[in-house]
């Protein structure tokens, strides 16, 4: 059987996700050995000049020439695959759009801040389709594994549209709400086995805010244990601030 | 030959759609332009974090740089808990320091097996090398993959570190995790002395420039990587809170992105700098480990930036391991573990203030500066990243280089140059994109 050819590129991002792909260790070369990679540039400086059976997408959108060149990609790609928060739903860098942009510029940058041009962070699918989802800052190495292999077989996969409270209840984890602080668990899809709760800290959204979240059910929380509202809101945008601008806009 | 022309344009992306260019020109033998350009990603980062609680600041700014997000969130814990006046315990400071052992180690060994061993073999990649070298691939891989396992129990992970937080550690590693963590340093001693005698077999271009480095440096016998005063060989100490003075940034016309210079025309951060002056201080196995690669203080080979981290990497190995074994003796203080939502329950009083975080990560010093107000919300952010610091010393190492390397092929000139940048570690996406090259006008 042929190998398909992958490839991997990267926008609007820190490159932790391409590094999680470097931290699968030994691991690493077995992947390699299911796939041919044509492209990736944190490890190679290879390129590749036609189609590619699966494109991996990671980084927001933030300036036209990104969407110029995410469209291009996306020509050449029988399969893309968004893949870490910045990709999948905007991530931190949709906290700019809570700003003006032109100040946002100025404040970083002064007054070359010209040379800085940008628009509205757009999650990936805001501006092209998107076949497959691989969440999280960053990426949950066995989820990205198991979208890979239901990749190359051209079957679906699933996100958990469930909250990451199952797994966390699973994991035996106090609430967070329980000792007294906020978490963004019960809108939050899982599939991340509770990493950061896990691990003593809360869980900030980071793979996106449910298809149907428990509303009334969050609002009777955040009541119950008299959480600002201003502090929910932010800890919501501080991932899942792209969610305003929609699909394809 | 000396009348030669030589049009070099190298041009990459960096990380983050921004651009930057190695520009060499060269008219009848005499050298016109030499030119380094890198311009950071315009992610805004320091204008989204104006609002925020200085407390989310760790779990933002970590995102800046996901090969660094250790070192940027040690810097930002540092500036926070300078702002808030807060003192961290004696054992928080050890797990720090561990977590630091970690970031260099891991960030070392990729910098050192990915992106210069390649050079040295003359292939474009590693990817070559899982057919040729095989081996080395795998324990490059594997030391890599050690590195992360020891950070995966101390923090949760490596990339994106969960548990570290202003006011200390959510969560503290247990009995077992430090006997784990003892296991996995101790098992990759082999590997590092294999490392070491692979690296007595490389040879690395010869190239002196004699510059001003610039790093920590304290009055204890610890080799200063978590804090300290700035200082430089050419003999300039100040406290952290000058950190501007330090880096005196200034505009240039041919570059967007912002250059540093201190005592003459610029100045070098990163492994080098920290050896050339902390040279006394390091661990004895890594001063055994320096004389067998030939490297010794001062050395103005940038070059040996990369044989400076390998030394390092020995330090930090042998440093983590006695800090483990320190912990184990003592015992850890499980009251210590903290909540996360400390600020949302006043648990560390709130004042108004200005910090300053000066952290040793892997490619040099890293600022991070908070200005917040009585609410503990960040009013003004400023991060000055190492890339940014050695920019202008590496544009002087071209100009100094060039000349000297004339006579040979464009090729060579370009492998040269490309090197160079690269043994400053600058970022792993620019310097393996800098192997894109274009000639103009030959």
């Amino acid at each position: 059987m042929k190998k398909p050819k992958v490839a991997f590129f990267d926008f609007a991002c820190c490159e932790g996700c391409q590094l999680q792909v470097a931290n699968l260790g030994e691991q690493l070369l077995d992947v390699l050995g299911a796939i041919d990679v044509v492209e990736f540039r944190e490890v190679m400086s290879e390129k590749w000049d036609k189609d590619y059976d699966v494109a991996i997408i990671e980084g927001s959108i933030t300036d036209e020439h990104a969407v110029e060149r995410i469209k291009k990609i996306r020509q050449r790609s029988k399969v893309l695959i968004a893949y870490g928060s910045c990709a999948t739903i905007g991530g931190v860098n949709g906290m700019k759009n809570g700003f003006d942009l032109e100040d946002a510029g100025k404040y970083v940058y002064g007054k070359d801040y010209k040379f800085f041009p940008t628009i509205k962070t757009h999650a990936v699918h805001q501006v092209v389709p998107v076949d497959y989802f691989v969440n999280g800052c960053p990426i949950y190495q066995p989820e990205l594994v198991a979208v890979l292999k239901a990749a190359l077989q051209g079957i679906p996969y699933y996100v958990p549209d469930y909250a990451v409270c199952v797994e966390c209840k699973l994991n035996e984890n106090v609430c967070m709400y329980q000792r007294g602080v906020a978490c963004m668990g019960p809108v939050t899809k899982a599939g991340c086995n509770s990493w950061c709760i896990n691990n003593g800290n809360i869980c900030y959204g980071c793979r996106g805010i449910l298809s149907n979240p428990n509303e009334s059910g969050a609002k009777d929380v955040i009541a119950k244990y008299s959480i600002p509202m201003d502090m929910v809101m932010n800890k919501m945008n501080m991932y899942n601030k792209c969610r305003e601008l929609g699909e394809n806009e | 030959m000396n009348k030669r022309n030589i049009k070099i344009n190298v041009e990459y992306l960096t990380r983050v759609e921004g651009h930057g260019n190695i520009v060499v020109d060269v008219k009848e033998g005499k050298l016109h332009m030499c030119n380094l350009e890198i311009v950071e990603s315009p992610r805004f980062f320091e204008a989204m974090l104006r609002g925020r609680t200085v407390f989310e600041a760790q779990h933002i700014t970590s995102r800046i740089c996901g090969i660094c997000s250790c070192g940027h969130t040690l810097a930002s814990i540092a500036a926070a808990e300078d702002a808030l006046g807060f003192v961290p315990s004696e054992q928080t400071i050890a797990l720090r320091k561990l977590l630091l052992h970690y970031e260099m180690l891991d960030s070392h060994i990729l910098h050192i097996y990915l992106l210069v061993a390649p050079d040295v073999l003359g292939v474009k990649s590693f990817v070559p090398l899982i057919d040729t070298h095989n081996k080395v691939v795998r324990r490059a891989l594997r030391m890599k993959k050690t590195c992360n396992d020891v950070c995966d129990i101390l923090v949760g992970r490596h990339v994106h570190p969960i548990s570290a937080i202003a006011g200390g550690f959510t969560k503290l590693p247990r009995q077992k995790d430090l006997d784990d963590m003892l296991n996995m340093l101790e098992g990759m001693r082999p590997d590092m002395e294999a490392t070491l005698e692979l690296f007595k077999t490389v040879k690395l271009p010869e190239f002196e420039r004699d510059t001003e480095y610039v790093a920590l440096v304290s009055d204890n016998g610890e080799y200063p990587l978590l804090s300290g005063d700035l200082g430089s060989t050419d003999g300039v100490r100040m406290p952290r809170q000058d950190y501007r003075k330090m880096t005196n940034e200034f505009v240039v016309s041919h570059s967007s992105a912002k250059h540093t210079k201190l005592s003459r025309d610029s100045f070098a951060v990163g492994a080098l700098a920290r050896l050339n002056l902390n040279y006394d201080k390091l661990h004895p196995k890594a001063k055994a480990a320096a004389e067998a690669i030939g490297l010794k203080p001062k050395c103005t080979n940038p070059y040996m930036n990369t044989a400076a981290q390998l030394v390092e990497c020995v330090h930090c190995l042998e440093d983590a391991i006695e800090i483990i074994s320190n912990l184990k003796a003592k015992g850890v203080n499980y009251d210590e573990e903290i909540l996360v939502g400390v600020n949302e329950q006043n648990k560390i009083p709130v004042k108004a203030g200005r910090g300053v975080g000066a952290v040793e990560v892997p490619r040099g010093i890293l600022y991070h500066e908070y200005e917040i107000d009585e609410t503990g919300r960040i009013v003004h952010a400023n991060c000055i990243i190492p890339t940014n610091q050695n920019t202008n010393n590496i544009e002087h190492d071209m100009r100094k280089l060039v000349p000297e390397i004339m006579g040979k092929s464009d090729e060579e000139i370009t492998l040269a140059l490309e090197m160079l940048v690269r043994a400053y570690d600058p970022c792993i996406s620019c310097s393996t994109h800098f192997l894109d090259v274009k000639f103009v006008n030959r």
